[in-house]
């Protein structure tokens, strides 16, 4: 029989195997911790840093640590939140995030989390990046402008030889993820769908599908993300 | 001394401008010109974008007429889709489109007219403008007020209907349309409770006309002589003549009613239209390349639709277009107040056309969307309350948008609009040192007539208030009003 652990969550009592992640831990339990860069079956990075809890005085990733016996988290927090809606704030104004035209609008995980945390004006200055589409593939279109280098692209869609499709192209803030010219070349179907599923934004597009669900029926038309948990 | 005004900004309008006038040694006024001051240029940043997005994307040109732009740009689309040039789509998606379009232009025009207009005829163009406006109608003539609000927000709730929001929807796609309408959609609008269902929308929408009617009956001097003058007239029309705001053939004719644009195909408009820059305004200027800059300028609007179409295809619309016909004996109506009339009779038209459209059970099918070959180049128009709007976009063998070009209604009133400026500045200014506010609300009325949207006419964004400076001819400022 596996271990079971106590914590608290904001002061609620919890309980988890031991070893669970923290965020899967608080899932478990009904507790909403915010994700951009997690993605269910796709190993954990920790690389957003949206989903910042604090323990024991110390601001740490609940994607990637394991919940201990009698730890206390910090979850929905003022100062938390804050952290969470600054980074929300810092990726909108780093690329070229224009969601009244955006065939994603409704179903997008940043604008999502922005309306949770009611993001108005970025505190920071927009950065207005140069950046082009690629639309060189037939079935998907890479649009740099809305890439927030989660990676769950790169980390998820790979070929039947476990080759990553999509990968990083250049240094520091001029980073793009790309798609690997001969292996893309190759992308089935199967596959473009899930890199478009993946996408918590607007990134990779489908060809000439866009805008096809109606307002009021995309995923985040009626209620905020995170509305599945109780807490 | 000469000298110049300025009229900046304009009031109840949409968008930003301003009127210049130029008066001699004698205060005789010498020029006069219309500027359109605001930029944003859509048609450049578009360029790089997937086709697919123009439809929501364009609109954003305007908060008042989007489905306009929306449907323009769809209409494109279903060019470079495949889905044929107006006759290919599946009967729901064509339907809900029109549905969508005649709730926009009902809308638009009930704001136009209740919002905009209703001030100067209830209280007299003259009258003190802290009372001539919505504010002072609300107060002074509630049943009107709360008509005008009534009926916009019926269109909107239609719009809403069709396209998902009332404003800046996404229901038009290349091809279609992205959903039908369900039976509890449509019986909201058709046996919605008082006032919000459509038989009440047209029992409104002729009140308005017996209003206007009433009105220029009383004040026929004012209403038929100011700002008219003899012009060409443009508008789509259905091939067998009659009015149809969202798809037919090109005609033009000419002050006296000849046809001098003969139902050409929208496919063709750069065959016909030219388009010409001036330096002082943003705004360009369409005419008919056939007749030259001089003498090919045209209107487009309520006042031109119904000097070109034969007849309107609705019973209670076709009524009113027999009265207002019979006023000038059959000829081509050229008096600009004259447009307030045209646009009440197409709000009747678009209500009777709502009625119609709900009432048909091709709008709950699901087949939405139509695709054939492609091409990569497309062009849509369509009858926008202001007017013909011409959409027309190319793309590259990577799905992506390399030129876009739109002439916008209010762009083809440009010439229109500065002859009402100039014909309403010389009769109000001609030997006056002084410019009073009732002498700038005389220009500003003769601009209202055409309700142009200078935001879309330069692909811009924005609301109007209104000055005007005095100059002398050494371009010193004498005197300067602003409200």
């Amino acid at each position: 029989m596996a271990d079971i652990i106590n914590f608290t969550i904001d002061g609620k009592e919890c309980v988890a195997e031991k070893g669970t992640l923290i965020l899967q831990a608080a899932q478990e339990n009904d507790i909403y911790i915010p994700t951009l860069c997690n993605y269910e079956g796709v190993k954990p990075q920790g690389s957003c840093r949206i989903c910042t809890i604090k323990t024991n005085g110390q601001f740490v990733t609940a994607c990637t640590t394991p919940v201990a016996d009698g730890m206390e988290i910090e979850n929905n927090t003022e100062e938390i939140n804050d952290l969470r809606k600054s980074i929300i704030e810092l990726l909108f104004v780093e690329g070229n995030h224009f969601c009244p035209a955006c065939e994603m609008s409704g179903d997008c995980e940043l604008q999502a989390l922005a309306y949770r945390f009611q993001m108005m004006v970025p505190r920071f200055t927009f950065q207005f990046p140069k950046r082009e589409i690629d639309a060189r593939n037939p079935k998907i279109l890479m649009d740099s402008n809305r890439c927030i280098r989660c990676k769950r692209c790169i980390r998820a869609i790979k070929d039947e030889k476990e080759r990553s499709i999509f990968a990083f192209h250049g240094r520091g803030r001029n980073i793009e993820v790309h798609i690997d010219p001969d292996l893309g070349s190759k992308l089935t179907d199967e596959l473009a769908e899930r890199s478009v599923t993946i996408c918590p934004v607007g990134a990779i597009l489908p060809r000439e599908k866009g805008f096809r669900t109606p307002i009021g029926q995309r995923k985040f038309d009626h209620e905020p993300i995170g509305s599945e948990y109780k807490y | 001394m000469s000298k110049k005004i300025t009229i900046e900004p304009l009031t109840r309008v949409e968008g930003h401008g301003k009127v210049t006038v130029h008066l001699d040694d004698n205060n005789n006024v010498t020029q006069t010109r219309l500027h359109i001051v605001e930029f944003r240029g859509f048609e450049r940043f578009i360029q790089g974008r997937p086709y697919w997005e123009a439809p929501v994307l364009v609109q954003r040109l305007c908060g008042i007429c989007p489905v306009s732009h929306h449907l323009a740009a769809a209409k494109a689309m279903d060019v470079i889709v495949g889905a044929g040039t107006g006759d290919g789509l599946t009967p729901v998606a064509e339907k809900m489109r029109r549905l969508m379009h005649y709730g926009q232009v009902f809308q638009s025009h009930v704001l136009h007219f209740f919002h905009l207009v209703s001030p100067d005829l209830l209280f007299g163009i003259n009258a003190n403008p802290t009372i001539r406006n919505i504010i002072g109608v609300a107060m002074e003539h509630k049943d009107l007020a709360v008509q005008g609000v009534m009926m916009r927000k019926f269109g909107q709730e239609i719009i809403k209907a069709t396209a998902g929001k009332k404003i800046h929807g996404t229901g038009a796609i290349p091809g279609g349309i992205n959903k039908n309408l369900s039976i509890e959609e449509r019986d909201h609008f058709l046996k919605g409770k008082d006032p919000l269902n459509v038989d009440k929308m047209i029992e409104w929408s002729l009140g308005a006309i017996e209003f206007f009617k009433n009105y220029q009956s009383k004040n026929s001097e004012l209403i038929d002589n100011m700002a008219a003058f003899p012009s060409n007239h443009l508008s789509l029309v259905r091939k067998d003549g009659a009015m149809d705001l969202y798809h037919g053939v090109i005609r033009a004719v000419d002050a006296n009613g000849k046809k001098i644009l003969h139902d050409v195909d929208p496919q063709d408009y750069l065959d016909y239209i030219g388009e010409e820059v001036k330096s002082w305004t943003y705004m360009k200027f369409p005419f008919l390349t056939e007749y030259g800059k001089d003498k090919g300028w045209y209107r487009v609007g309520p006042l031109a639709r119904l000097n070109t179409v034969d007849f309107i295809p609705s019973p209670l619309a076709q009524k009113e277009f027999e009265i207002y016909k019979a006023y000038t004996k059959g000829k081509p109506n050229n008096m600009s107040m004259h447009t307030h009339w045209a646009r009440l009779i197409e709000v009747l038209h678009s209500a009777e056309m709502m009625k119609k459209l709900l009432n048909d059970p091709d709008l709950q099918n699901d087949n939405l969307e139509t695709k054939g070959n492609k091409v990569y180049e497309g062009i849509g128009l369509l009858e926008a309350p202001r007017g013909t709007l011409f959409h027309h976009y190319r793309i590259n063998d990577q799905d992506l948008i390399e030129m876009a070009n739109l002439i916008v209604s209010t762009t083809n009133n440009n010439t229109p609009m500065n002859k009402a400026v100039e014909m309403v500045a010389k009769e109000q200014m001609n030997g006056h040192t002084i410019i009073t506010e009732p002498m700038m609300n005389a220009v500003e009325v003769a601009i209202r007539a055409y309700d142009p949207c200078l935001s879309c006419a330069t692909h811009a964004l924005g609301k109007m208030p209104l000055e005007i400076s005095l100059y002398n001819r050494n371009n010193q400022l004498i005197d300067r009003k602003r409200k």
